[in-house]
């Protein structure tokens, strides 16, 4: 099994209850009265009652599992954390642990305040309460949604980075919301529209052009994400959700929607988000999340237990579809072997894989590698930056390797 | 009779038919010319949606110098990408090994820039600039690129006519 570190469990009470309180009769305990044959406190006392606290929380034990910046960011509201995938089970990333990006601070909205407006080329300018949307048909789908900046390798590979550092700007939800196409029929679309114009209402009033048709395809407005509202930091109360797009164009707090012939070229679709090639020219308009894959476990920062037998866990996701296959190779790509995908493999959605693996003990470099429905695989870095050059800043989707050492400690090889 | 026929049976799938295709589900309010005006902010790159007013580089100066130079610089010289760019230089550096994007060097059209600004600049008081000093701040950040001359004043009917240096830089990614 992976070991994170050597704490016992005195160690972990004792870190907890240190200063708070006079220390406990089990902080006292040796951790042999913790275990068989002993019987241990909690087994022996009534633990805390109901509603404490009334929106559960995760174990104190877990207090580790949390979003971070890769850097401490010059400006907190103009910057970005990363969801700790290497600590994550399964494919759908609790509220609270969602990526962040956020370019001028999560607004603090007034649901009851808010308005959508559609606007435009349509027949009928329109103005939506929240009350109003939520009573159009509901649809609910499990989506990724990665930041087109996730995993910035172009320059350099940091053998310190995580998996939450490499490639953390990646989360999965199910969202629930009303479809896109219909509130724009509600407007009335004019045959002239071919391009949809979103904004937030946040104090970056961030906005993006989408081409219409595909937008059409399966975009949604959503208004809740995995079971409950949207999270403040996700848009709430609503916001845009194009499955397999960038991030950047699934605009948060939702206020704004303009249907016009031709893109705005606001500054986040010319300045930003657009990848400078060799030569000096720059392709815009990338919106796909093309296939990709990351091995979670054993991952960067993580230490493999004594050798023997341990499982190869990872996560693969494509903007163009469902994933056909994912390969892991342990031998720095030499050979690979097939992954067991774990069902339901969903359309652009997060798919957990996973690989059995006997670990002699040695060093070993991991690799994944992705094939989406449509054939697209990844590429190596080497390929990648052949292809774009190294002066690219998004739409990273190299096969990521992780260097196992001789005594097990892991870290990126990019 | 077949009319009467086609509107039976257009009653009986009215009747099944779960969406409403074509219908409307008669939800929200009509929006008011004035309720957009107030929201819709966006300038196209024809120059659609440029308010009245204008603004000088001179003016412009004075703009930076009271708001913008304390994160940009008075020359618009501050940041390293972080979120800050540099607003000025960069120019045919792009197809190097150490490109410098900036607004002069990267940007395709000149209205992006007042529309940026106006709707997220400066950063501790987003909106809070008149159109005067945002065409000014606008005509600053040109010249300091060498775009617009140093006497150049820029209005709604101008600025849409300045041509970037890499206007043509771009290209769409493929589907």
């Amino acid at each position: 099994m992976l070991q994170m570190g050597r704490r016992g469990f005195v160690g972990r009470l004792l870190g907890l209850s240190g200063g708070l309180m006079a220390v406990p009769a089990a902080a006292r305990a040796e951790e042999t009265d913790f275990l068989p044959p002993s019987v241990p406190p909690w087994s022996r006392e009534q633990g805390a009652g109901v509603v404490s606290p009334p929106y559960g929380v995760p174990s104190p034990f877990e207090s580790a599992v949390v979003r971070k910046p890769r850097e401490k960011p010059l400006f907190p509201t103009a910057a970005s954390t990363g969801t700790p995938l290497q600590a994550l089970h399964g494919i759908v990333t609790p509220n609270g642990l969602h990526y962040e990006r956020h370019h001028a601070g999560v607004p603090a909205i007034d649901p009851d305040r808010h308005r959508l407006m559609v606007h435009g080329l349509v027949e009928r300018p329109l103005i939506f309460t929240l009350d109003e949307l939520m009573r159009f048909p509901s649809v609910s789908r499990l989506h990724f949604l990665e930041c087109a900046g996730n995993t910035p390798q172009w320059q350099k590979i940091d053998p310190l980075w995580t998996a939450q550092d490499s490639h953390g700007l990646l989360s999965c939800a199910e969202w629930t919301g009303v479809r896109l196409g219909d509130v724009l029929g509600e407007a009335g679309m004019l045959p002239a529209a071919s391009w949809l114009i979103a904004e937030g209402a946040d104090a970056a009033l961030l906005t993006r052009s989408i081409p219409l048709a595909r937008a059409l395809e399966d975009g949604i407005l959503a208004y809740a994400q995995n079971g409950e509202r949207l999270r403040p930091e996700q848009g709430y109360p609503l916001r845009l959700l194009l499955p397999g797009f960038e991030g950047n164009v699934n605009i948060k707090w939702l206020r704004r929607l303009k249907l016009v012939e031709g893109p705005m070229e606001s500054r986040e679709e010319t300045s930003k988000y657009t990848d400078l090639l060799p030569g000096g020219r720059a392709r815009q308009f990338a919106f796909t999340m093309e296939v990709k894959s990351v091995i979670t476990t054993p991952s960067g920062g993580q230490a493999l237990g004594p050798p023997g037998f341990h499982e190869i866990r990872g996560l693969a996701w494509s903007g163009r579809g469902r994933i056909q296959a994912v390969e892991v190779s342990t031998d720095g790509g030499a050979s690979w072997q097939a992954a067991q995908l774990q069902e339901p493999v969903l359309s652009k959605c997060l798919t957990r894989f996973r690989l059995p693996w006997h670990w002699d003990g040695g060093p070993a470099r991991l690799m994944s590698r992705a094939t989406d429905e449509t054939g697209a695989n990844q590429p190596t870095r080497d390929r990648l930056i052949e292809l774009r050059g190294a002066n690219g800043r998004y739409h990273y989707n190299a096969i990521q390797s992780w260097q196992v050492a001789s005594g097990g400690t892991v870290s990126n090889a990019g | 009779m077949p009319g009467e026929a086609y509107l039976c049976l257009a009653i009986l799938l009215a009747g099944v038919t779960p969406a409403f295709a074509g219908e409307r589900y008669d939800l929200g309010r009509p929006a008011s010319a004035a309720e957009v005006a107030g929201w819709d902010i966006d300038v196209a790159p024809d120059g659609k949606g440029l308010p009245p007013g204008s603004g000088s580089v001179a003016q412009g100066r004075a703009v930076f110098a009271e708001i913008c130079g304390a994160c940009h610089g008075l020359q618009g010289e501050k940041g390293d990408g972080k979120p800050i760019d540099p607003l000025a230089g960069g120019q045919d550096s792009l197809g190097g090994a150490k490109p410098l994007r900036t607004v002069g060097s990267y940007w395709p059209y000149a209205t992006t820039l007042f529309d940026y600004i106006r709707r997220a600049m400066p950063f501790s008081a987003p909106g809070s600039l008149s159109a005067d000093q945002t065409y000014a701040a606008v005509a600053y950040i040109l010249y300091l690129n060498q775009i617009v001359p140093e006497n150049a004043t820029l209005d709604a009917a101008s600025l849409p006519l300045v041509r970037m240096p890499n206007r043509n830089g771009f290209v769409p990614a493929p589907e």
